[in-house]
């Protein structure tokens, strides 16, 4: 048998990975213009700023819009001064030891239970335990549980990314750990902090199993905390899967998209101010 | 001083709350789902098929074996495809491309599951179910649509992986004369085995872990599937189905597929972490 030589065999293999990786990127590209092509002709201002009418057949998704904001905003409010104040101790305020890798090992955890299973806990804990019941309330804090691995670990980066020598030129200033912290390192960690706030904003926004299980799916518009509401997720997963209104769930799709879209733009935006700086 | 003492204090209890809110979670689901198992017992509700809630049947196994296929399918499709971009993106790429094509992928984790699961229904069922035959919605459908679903975990953790591996060795390697391609698979992948493994088995937590998507191309049915072709229902789904409506004993039947569901994915999860130290110890080279 002749040997192929290994410059055909790299031309075959990288010939393969390539096109692995194209034909992901044109699945994601075909995602995009697929669901923006079907559902822009639909999105007008009123569809945007109605209520919906007979379950989501004709009318908007206003109330939906300010309940996924009121959930997945509550949550990011939540979540990010615990995530923060957690990156700072750990970076800040000890030695790795025990206590940083239980730590770490707990977010990492978190980070890997699937969102159903945060729905479950959520109904019973938030919803029926503490008697918040079906509330933005309850999903709201289902979601930062969720959301709080991502804020530690992107914020823990972001800390460690400052150069030593700030910190030493504030201690030689006089500062104390606190006033380090607080005037010296965290403005310099700000975009990279903002940066997994904004993609767990994004993800807040995308969830639906654990949202459905415990903010409910009420249409009516949510006007406090202990109100049901229905995300904009949950809203085109009933109208597809229901068959209610195939053009309404379309433009609520891309509704969906251009806010990740704008999400992950800012997000990625905000991670190239950080690289500049750093040069 | 003092001052400084007490905010270290409260910092320090602030950052067990990821901890606490893992022990919360584990304690209730437990508690609401384990005493279902030990009443039905281990074989009727591992090892049974009859799931019909109203006549007090619990029994897990056709959506074990569901939630087994799906996974596996997804991890075929969604490990080769992962880690080949994680290859190119490492090894085969020039680094402003590469810094332009990571968020982008990115992007592909940010877009919502219930999208992911529509498009199946819209564009991939009715093909597999004029080309391929069957009601579409099928264990093949909902391969393909996780196996995306987990590329970015399987592509991003690889990529870091990768990117532990020292310079030197790569150098070395070219420096003996060896093509791009035999350094990347007979040496890189090699170095950074326990990353991929770990990516691997990250990636397929989520795949186990995915509900609405599952829910909208699976079709749900309550069977053992017999090929790629026959419509499953996997734990997940059926929680996220069933949970609406279900009360009393059904209720705690579903928060038992959860403890189920639970159990796994942490033990994945030890794995995976235990691996992805290892690369770590490695990278710093010891």
């Amino acid at each position: 048998m002749k040997r192929i030589s290994p410059a055909i065999t790299q031309l075959i293999a990288v010939g393969c990975l390539w096109t692995f990786t194209l034909l992901t990127l044109s699945i994601l590209l075909f995602i995009i213009a697929y669901i923006l092509i079907q559902g822009l002709p639909w999105l007008s201002w009123e569809f945007l700023s109605q209520a919906p009418e007979s379950m989501g057949r004709r009318g908007g998704i206003f109330p939906m819009i300010v309940g996924t904001f009121m959930v997945a905003g509550l949550a990011v409010l939540i979540a990010a001064p615990i995530g923060i104040a957690t990156a700072v101790y750990l970076t800040e305020y000890t030695r790795e030891g025990k206590f940083t890798f239980i730590v770490r090992f707990g977010a990492d955890c978190l980070a890997g239970i699937p969102s159903i299973i945060y729905g479950l806990f959520g109904f019973v804990f938030f919803a029926i335990a503490l008697g918040m019941g079906l509330s933005v309330i309850s999903g709201a804090l289902t979601l930062t549980l969720m959301i709080l691995p991502t804020i530690v670990r992107t914020a823990e980066e972001a800390i460690r990314a400052v150069p030593p020598a700030y910190r030493e030129a504030s201690y030689g200033l006089g500062s104390t750990r606190w006033q380090m912290v607080t005037r010296v390192v965290l403005p310099l960690a700000l975009p990279g902090i903002c940066t997994g706030i904004v993609l767990s904003l994004g993800r807040s926004i995308s969830e639906t199993a654990a949202v459905m299980l415990t903010a409910g799916s009420a249409l009516r518009m949510p006007h406090s905390l202990s109100d049901s509401t229905r995300t904009l997720a949950l809203h085109f997963y009933i109208l597809s899967r229901e068959g209610l209104s195939m053009d309404k769930a379309y433009a609520t799709a891309s509704v969906l998209i251009l806010l990740i879209l704008a999400l992950n733009l800012f997000a990625y935006w905000l991670m190239r101010q950080v690289t500049r700086r750093n040069g | 001083m003092r001052q400084e003492k007490l905010i270290a204090l409260i910092l320090q209890a602030v950052a067990l709350s990821a901890l606490a809110g893992l022990l919360l979670i584990t304690v209730f689901i437990f508690k609401e789902g384990l005493p279902l198992i030990l009443r039905t017992g281990l074989k009727d509700f591992f090892f049974s098929s009859d799931w019909e809630p109203d006549a007090g049947h619990f029994g897990i196994m056709s959506m074990i074996i569901g939630s087994l296929a799906v996974t596996l399918g997804a991890m075929l499709i969604g490990g080769t495809l992962g880690l080949g971009m994680a290859i190119v993106l490492t090894q085969f790429c020039p680094p402003k491309l590469a810094s332009f094509l990571k968020p982008t992928i990115e992007l592909l984790a940010g877009i919502p599951s219930v999208v992911y699961g529509f498009m199946g229904v819209v564009t991939l069922v009715p093909l597999i179910r004029s080309y391929l035959g069957g009601p579409g919605l099928s264990v093949l459908a909902a391969s393909i649509v996780l196996g995306i679903m987990v590329l970015p975990t399987v592509t991003s953790i690889s990529i870091d992986a990768l990117k532990a591996v020292p310079r030197t060795y790569w150098e070395g390697s070219v420096a003996l004369g060896a093509t791009r391609w035999q350094t990347t698979h007979m040496l890189m992948l090699k170095a950074a085995r326990s990353g991929i493994v770990a990516a691997i088995i990250l990636g397929m937590g989520r795949a186990l872990g995915e509900t609405m998507a599952v829910i909208m191309v699976a079709g749900n049915a309550l069977e053992i599937p017999g090929s790629v072709l026959d419509p499953v229902r996997t734990l997940t789904s059926n929680i996220a189905l069933e949970m609406g409506y279900a009360s009393g004993e059904h209720r705690e039947a579903l928060f038992a597929a959860g403890v189920t569901l639970f159990a796994v994915i942490m033990i994945f999860n030890t794995i995976a972490l235990t691996f992805a130290r290892r690369t770590i110890r490695q990278g710093r080279g010891q």
